[in-house]
């Protein structure tokens, strides 16, 4: 029965990450149109439904599936086919430790909604988000061609300068909440401030939000931090890649944007909080009460985290078709020279304030 | 007069120092010349390119939020008249053409339905691309004297110069169809015939 729930937790949650994904394809697309006064891919249809072009991502999927599978010769021929598998699976893996919802309890049964309880979840998250760079470096190294060479090496430079920063990042959440379990760490974020602001990390460690912010959209390998793909001079990591493989990259990128975005969620709005809404119902800060069961508030929890997690995916979608590329030395300045001062500051910063509180 | 070899590399090299950009005196000249732009250097708040960035994110975002809610008005049958997009839905909707722009060709005809075509051949002698073939033939009406038999115009030679228009003493060829869309599956059958061309 517990490995019956588990299983049904697990594939549960990488539907939903694979669903999120595949229907960014279409946000996307559709995104970047309104953003830009256009109406977006609108011709596919099924029987006469076009269903605002909601279809172009099957026939997307169709033709990728049925393209030649091309390989460069001289290429290695092991690390080419493992290379799109590695990004696609650290990707994914990651999102075995993102609470999406408060403890369920059905009968005498108490389920956390996450698919692994890890209590050291946080460095599981980063160390599957920093293996996901094996996926770029293998593509670039095993397809025998210069271009997707230095598109490996650049997407293994710039991980390496702003992982140090996205952990660096966090160490401020970490210490103001004392724990690196997630499940934790949300539950820590229903505490409030001065009575009525809720502790989420946002307000408390504004200045990491913003440095875990311009991190992660550079681990998504996105516009404007897309060296490693730099479409329009060099192709990038994935130039020899035809067919579904192209198109694993393509989810690797999509899955990350999730991702990274459930990652800020859980860390910097507080996961499944609502304010004020406690295990037993809403409690306001000015008096009034309204009891709910715990069925509702989990499902509202839930509810509330996809409704966050829409929030920064359409932050990242919005970055990404507004900001140029930044040139390759401009990228690894910023990395260096002020997002990694700035987060060891803030980590000086928050750890005086946390013993003078003390 | 004949060239000895060393005559002729030395009228050479005097003939590439008069007309080579790659002189080198020349390139000192261009290099006194040069100017440098000065750009101002950037505030600490500005080289953080936050206020840039945030810029830039509210202009899309106002688009984005305002086109995204005429779209859902739209859906309820609201704001039919305000546009959320600015594109051309482009086969069933069209852009309104200029009166005067020339597209592509129709032949005129008379009452009876014949072209007004009498076969002049002015259009054949003055287009620049020579798309045009007419063959001519005897009219039975002895006051019309020819008619074109037949009447080709190859528009994939076809230049849209419109000078067959300004030439025709019959004001029998016009090009006001507003069709722009010419499009075959192959060069043969681009050539359009008298028949297709009188179509309307």
């Amino acid at each position: 029965m517990e490995i019956l729930i588990k299983l049904l937790l697990s594939c549960g949650t990488l539907g939903a990450a694979f669903g999120v994904a595949g229907l960014l394809t279409w946000v996307e697309r559709k995104q970047s149109a309104v953003m830009q006064d256009r109406i977006g891919a609108n011709r596919a249809k099924i029987f006469g439904f076009k269903a605002m072009g909601l279809f172009h991502a099957i026939a997307d999927v169709l033709k990728m599936l049925s393209k030649e599978e091309f390989m460069p010769q001289g290429a290695n021929k092991f690390l080419f086919n493992l290379a799109p598998y590695l990004s696609v699976v650290f990707a994914l893996v990651g999102f075995a430790a993102i609470p999406f919802g408060d403890r369920l309890i059905l009968g005498d049964r108490v389920i956390e909604l996450q698919a692994a309880n890890i209590n050291v979840a946080l460095l599981f998250i980063f160390a599957m988000m920093s293996m996901g760079v094996y996926g770029v470096v293998l593509a670039g190294f095993s397809s025998n061609n210069n271009y997707a060479f230095l598109g490996g090496m650049r997407g293994a430079a710039q991980m390496i300068a702003y992982e140090i920063t996205m952990g660096a990042a966090i160490m401020g959440v970490i210490m103001v909440f004392n724990t690196i379990d997630l499940q934790q760490l949300v539950r820590a974020q229903g505490d409030y401030l001065f009575g009525w602001l809720p502790k989420w990390g946002i307000f408390v460690q504004p200045l990491a939000f913003l440095l875990f912010l311009t991190a992660a959209t550079a681990e998504t390998k996105r516009i404007p931090f897309d060296l490693p793909e730099g479409e329009s001079e060099i192709i990038g990591y994935f130039v020899e890649y035809s067919g579904m493989k192209f198109g694993m990259f393509f989810l690797a990128d999509l899955v990350e944007t999730v991702l990274v975005s459930a990652l800020m969620t859980t860390l910097f709005l507080g996961g499944w909080q609502i304010p004020y809404l406690y295990p037993d119902g809403f409690h306001f800060p000015w008096g009034a009460s309204i009891a709910l069961s715990n069925m509702t508030v989990v499902i509202l929890g839930i509810l509330s985290f996809f409704f966050k997690l829409s929030f920064f995916i359409w932050l990242l979608m919005t970055i990404r078709w507004t900001l140029p590329r930044f040139r390759y030395d401009q990228l690894m300045k910023l990395g260096w020279k002020v997002l990694l001062p700035t987060s060891l500051i803030n980590i000086a910063v928050t750890a005086i304030v946390i013993v003078l509180l003390n | 007069m004949t060239y000895s070899t060393e005559q002729k590399r030395k009228e050479l090299e005097k003939y590439f120092e008069e007309k080579s950009s790659f002189n080198i005196l020349r390139v000192a000249q261009m290099k006194r010349d040069w100017k440098k732009a000065n750009r101002r250097e950037l505030t600490w708040w500005e080289s953080t390119y936050i206020p840039t960035v945030a810029g830039g994110i509210w202009t899309t975002s106002t688009h984005f939020f305002r086109n995204l809610f005429f779209h859902i008005m739209h859906l309820f049958g609201l704001y039919k008249n305000v546009s959320a997009a600015v594109t051309y839905q482009y086969p069933e909707q069209k852009r309104p053409l200029a009166k005067r722009l020339r597209t592509r060709h129709r032949l005129m005809k008379r009452e009876d339905g014949s072209p007004r075509c009498v076969a002049c051949m002015m259009c054949e002698t003055v287009c620049p691309a020579r798309c045009i073939e007419i063959t001519a033939a005897e009219h039975p009406n002895p006051n019309i004297e020819k008619y074109p038999a037949e009447f080709k115009l190859d528009l994939g030679k076809c230049v849209y110069c419109g000078f067959c228009v300004e030439v025709c003493p019959e004001d029998a060829i016009r090009m006001d169809t507003g069709k722009l869309d010419t499009a075959e599956y192959s060069r043969q059958s681009m050539i359009y015939d008298k028949k297709r061309l009188m179509e309307e």
